[in-house]
C-alpha cells in the first residue's frame, strides 16, 4: 500500500506561483515517509563511479534513499546495484565498504550470491529445502535500470523510468562540463576519495543549496575574507579563483526538476588567471583551457559551476570538482556522500594539488562548506516548532524574471540570482508526491508547463 | 612529510626502557600536552600555532571497513595519497586559525565549547636518545568533546601519534597523526582542532 501523509493535499504545501513553500516538507515525518516511497523509489539516483569498480568482482557499497546498496561489477564485467539485504530474513549481506569477492555470503544462515546478484548457496540445501527452493525468485533485489555515463553510474527503482539521458534532458551539456576532461575530451574522470558524514538537516536544504542558490554568498564570508583558493599564498582572496570573472552567469531550471548555476564567456574568452600558486598547475591548466577552446569551438564558452539533478546529486563543476548524492536518514538528518573527482591522466602534482584544495574547502572538514552545514542545521530545526510550520518559506525571488529564448541552453533561463530553480524543483517535487506519471514527471504534460508560466 | 612508518598502524613491539629518565621526558611530554590543550580550550588559537613547527604535517586519515587481514593495508586512507579528513600543513592550519578569527566563520561563530582530554601517553621513539632527546615520538588516546550554541554536541575519541621537536623557543609539534574511531563521521563539521 502507497505511503499516504497526514496532508490531504501536499500540493497545496507547494505553491510555486506566489512563491511559498511550507516548512512542513521539510520536517514532517509523515511527508519525509511519503517522499521515500515517492521520490527515492522513482528518480534516478546517483550511486557511484565505475572508478572505484575497475575490475570483475570489485564492489562499493552504496546507498538509494535511506538503504544499502551493493553496487558490483560481476566476473563478466558487468555493473549491478542490488539491494543490500539478504532473501532470507533480511541481514546485510556486505558490510565491507570496497573490496573485491568472488562471492557475497551472508553472516547470518550463510546462504551466498554471485557478484550477478543471485543466489547460490543454501546450506542443507537438500534435506531442509527438498532441493527445490527457487533460486532467481530468491537473488537479490536488483535495481529495476542502471546506467553509466562518463563513468558516473545511476539507478532507480522503477520499471517504468526513462532511460537515464532522457530524464537528464538538457542538464547534460551542464552535467558535462563536470564529468568531462579539463581539456574537452569526453569523461576520463576518477573518484579520489569519498566523504561520508551525517548533519541534523533535512536532504533538501543540501540539494536546494547546488540548484544555484548564489544568494548565500554572503554566508562564505569568512573564507572570502582569508582567501584559500588556488591563488591565495599569492594574495588572492577568495575561496576560488575568479575563472568567470568575464562570463555571463545563467540560472537555469530544467522542467525534469534539475537546476543549474553555468556562466558563458565572452566570443573571444581568454584564460583567466588561475593556479598561480603554483607554476606547473598554472601552465598546466592554461594549456587545458587553450585545448578545450579548440576541441569544442563555440561550445566551449559554457563553463560549469553548481547544479543538481533531481532529487538529490549535486555536483561542483570546477574548483572544487565532485558529485554529492545526499542521502536522507530522517526529515532532520541527512548522509552526505562527496566524490572527489579528477581527470585520470592529470599529472601527479595536478592531482595531488587539487585533493589539498578539495580537503580544504569542502564537506565537514572544509572552511567553506562548514558555514553551509551551519545553516541547514539551524534553518531545520528552528523550522520544525508548531508555530514555526504556520509560516511557509519565501521562495519569491526574480520572479517571472527568466526566459526560454536560449536555443542552446535548455531549460528556463535566468541572467540574474534566482530561486526561478528552487520553484521549479518544488514543481517537481509536488509532481512526484501526487503520484504523477513520467510524462508529468519530466515536465512533458501541458499542465505542469503551464503552471510555469 | 616524514617516511617514517605510521606508528599508528604498526605499533612498536620494543619498549623503550622504562628508567628514570623514560619518566622524566614522559612527564615533560605530558605537561606539553596539558598546556597544548589549555591554548586550545581557551581559544588562544594563534599562541596555538605557535607551538607547531614550520614543517609539521597534521594528518586525519579516514577509516574504512575492510575485511580482516587488510586493516593494515586499506583500513586507513592514507597521507599524502587521495582525500583524507585532514591532511594540512602550517598555511592550512594558520588559515583555519585566521578564519575563526574573522569573527564571521559561522559555524564557529559563535565559538564552540571544546574540552581536550588527553590520556595513555606512552613515549614510543626518542632521537638521539633519551636523556638528550631532540625528537621525541609519542602515543596517547584523545576524547575531545565539543558542545556549540545550546544542544549540538559531539565526542570524538580516538588515539594520536605526535612527534614532538626540542628546538631554541621550546617543544614543537612537528607531526600529528589523528585516528578518529568512526567511519561515516558521526558529526556535521570537524571546525576543532585535534
Ligand atoms: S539472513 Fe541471510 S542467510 Fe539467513
Ligand atoms: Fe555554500
Amino acid at each position: 500500500m502507497a505511503v499516504k501523509s497526514r496532508f490531504d493535499d501536499v500540493a497545496k504545501l507547494v505553491d510555486t506561483e506566489q512563491g511559498f513553500i511550507s516548512r512542513e516538507i521539510f520536517v514532517d515525518p509523515d511527508l519525509y515517509r511519503e517522499e521515500l516511497d515517492k521520490v527515492f523509489t522513482r528518480a534516478w539516483l546517483f550511486i557511484g563511479h565505475e572508478s572505484l569498480i575497475p575490475n570483475p568482482g570489485d564492489f562499493y557499497t552504496t546507498r538509494m534513499g535511506e538503504e544499502s546498496v551493493i553496487l558490483c561489477r560481476d566476473k563478466a564485467g558487468i555493473v549491478h546495484a542490488f539491494l543490500n539485504s539478504c532473501r532470507h530474513r533480511g541481514m546485510k549481506v556486505c558490510r565491507y565498504e570496497q573490496g573485491n569477492t568472488s562471492i557475497f555470503t551472508c553472516p547470518y544462515h550463510s546462504w551466498t550470491y554471485t557478484t550477478d546478484g543471485k543466489l547460490q548457496g543454501v546450506p542443507q540445501y537438500r534435506s531442509l529445502y527438498d532441493g527445490n527452493l527457487d533460486r532467481d525468485a530468491n537473488s537479490l533485489v536488483s535495481v529495476a535500470k542502471l546506467a553509466i555515463y562518463k563513468g558516473t553510474v545511476w539507478a532507480t527503482w522503477d520499471r517504468n523510468a526513462p532511460e537515464f539521458l532522457t530524464y537528464l534532458g538538457d542538464a547534460k551539456i551542464h552535467l558535462d562540463q563536470a564529468l568531462d576532461c579539463r581539456d574537452g575530451r569526453e569523461g576520463g574522470s576518477e573518484v579520489i576519495g569519498v566523504h561520508k558524514w551525517v548533519f541534523p538537516s533535512n536532504w533538501k536544504f543540501a540539494a536546494e543549496n547546488f540548484l544555484g542558490d548564489t544568494y548565500h554568498n554572503p554566508s562564505h564570508r569568512s573564507v572570502d575574507l582569508i582567501g584559500i583558493g588556488p591563488s591565495a599564498a599569492s594574495g588572492k582572496k577568495g575561496r576560488r579563483d575568479n575563472e568567470l570573472e568575464h562570463a555571463q552567469h545563467v540560472w537555469i531550471s530544467f522542467p525534469e526538476g534539475h537546476g543549474v548555476h553555468s556562466a558563458i564567456q565572452p566570443e573571444n574568452n581568454e584564460y583567466v588567471d588561475s593556479f598561480l600558486d603554483q607554476p606547473v598547475l598554472e601552465k598546466y591548466f592554461r594549456h587545458c583551457y587553450e585545448e578545450r577552446k579548440r576541441r569544442l569551438g563555440e561550445q566551449a564558452r559554457l563553463m560549469p559551476f553548481v547544479g543538481t539533478i533531481f532529487p538529490n546529486t549535486s555536483y561542483h563543476g570546477r574548483q572544487p570538482r565532485g558529485l554529492c548524492a545526499w542521502h536522507p536518514h530522517s526529515p532532520t538528518s541527512t548522509e552526505g556522500w562527496r566524490f572527489f573527482l579528477v581527470d585520470a591522466d592529470a599529472p601527479k602534482e595536478v592531482k595531488d594539488y587539487l585533493r589539498r584544495y578539495y580537503m580544504r574547502y569542502s564537506g565537514p572538514a572544509g572552511m567553506t562548506e562548514q558555514d553551509d552545514m551551519e545553516n541547514w542545521l539551524y534553518a531545520t530545526s528552528a523550522s520544525v516548532g508548531t508555530v514555526a510550520r504556520r509560516y511557509p518559506f519565501n521562495y519569491q525571488q526574480s520572479l517571472g524574471a527568466w526566459t526560454r529564448e536560449h536555443a542552446t541552453l535548455g531549460g528556463t533561463v535566468s541572467v540574474q540570482v534566482t530561486e526561478e530553480i528552487a520553484r521549479g524543483y518544488y514543481r517537481r517535487w509536488k509532481s512526484y508526491m501526487g503520484g504523477g506519471g513520467w510524462d508529468e514527471l519530466l515536465g512533458k504534460d501541458g499542465v505542469t508547463q503551464r503552471a510555469a508560466e | 612529510m616524514s617516511a617514517e612508518p605510521l606508528a599508528a598502524e604498526a605499533p612498536q613491539k620494543t619498549l623503550l626502557p622504562r628508567n628514570d629518565a623514560y619518566y622524566r621526558l614522559k612527564a615533560d611530554m605530558e605537561d606539553f600536552l596539558y598546556a597544548e590543550a589549555d591554548l586550545l580550550d581557551e581559544r588562544r588559537f594563534r599562541d596555538w600555532l605557535n607551538l607547531l613547527a614550520d614543517d609539521i604535517t597534521y594528518f586525519m586519515p579516514i577509516r574504512r571497513n575492510v575485511k580482516f587481514g587488510q586493516h593494515t593495508e586499506r583500513e586507513n586512507t592514507r597521507q599524502g595519497a587521495g582525500i583524507s579528513w585532514f591532511d594540512e600543513d602550517k598555511w592550512t592550519l594558520t588559515k583555519r586559525v585566521d578564519q575563526i578569527l574573522t569573527g564571521v566563520h559561522y559555524a564557529e561563530e559563535p565559538l564552540s565549547r571544546v574540552t581536550h582530554m588527553i590520556s595513555n601517553v606512552q613515549i614510543t621513539r626518542v632521537t638521539p636518545d633519551v636523556n638528550e632527546p631532540r625528537e621525541v615520538e609519542l602515543r596517547c588516546r584523545f576524547l575531545v568533546y565539543q558542545n556549540r550554541i545550546e544542544y549540538e554536541t559531539y565526542t570524538f575519541v580516538g588515539k594520536r601519534t605526535d612527534l614532538i621537536r626540542k628546538t631554541a623557543d621550546g617543544w614543537k609539534i612537528a607531526r600529528r597523526e589523528i585516528l578518529l574511531d568512526q567511519n561515516v563521521l558521526l558529526a556535521k563539521n570537524l571546525s576543532t582542532f585535534f
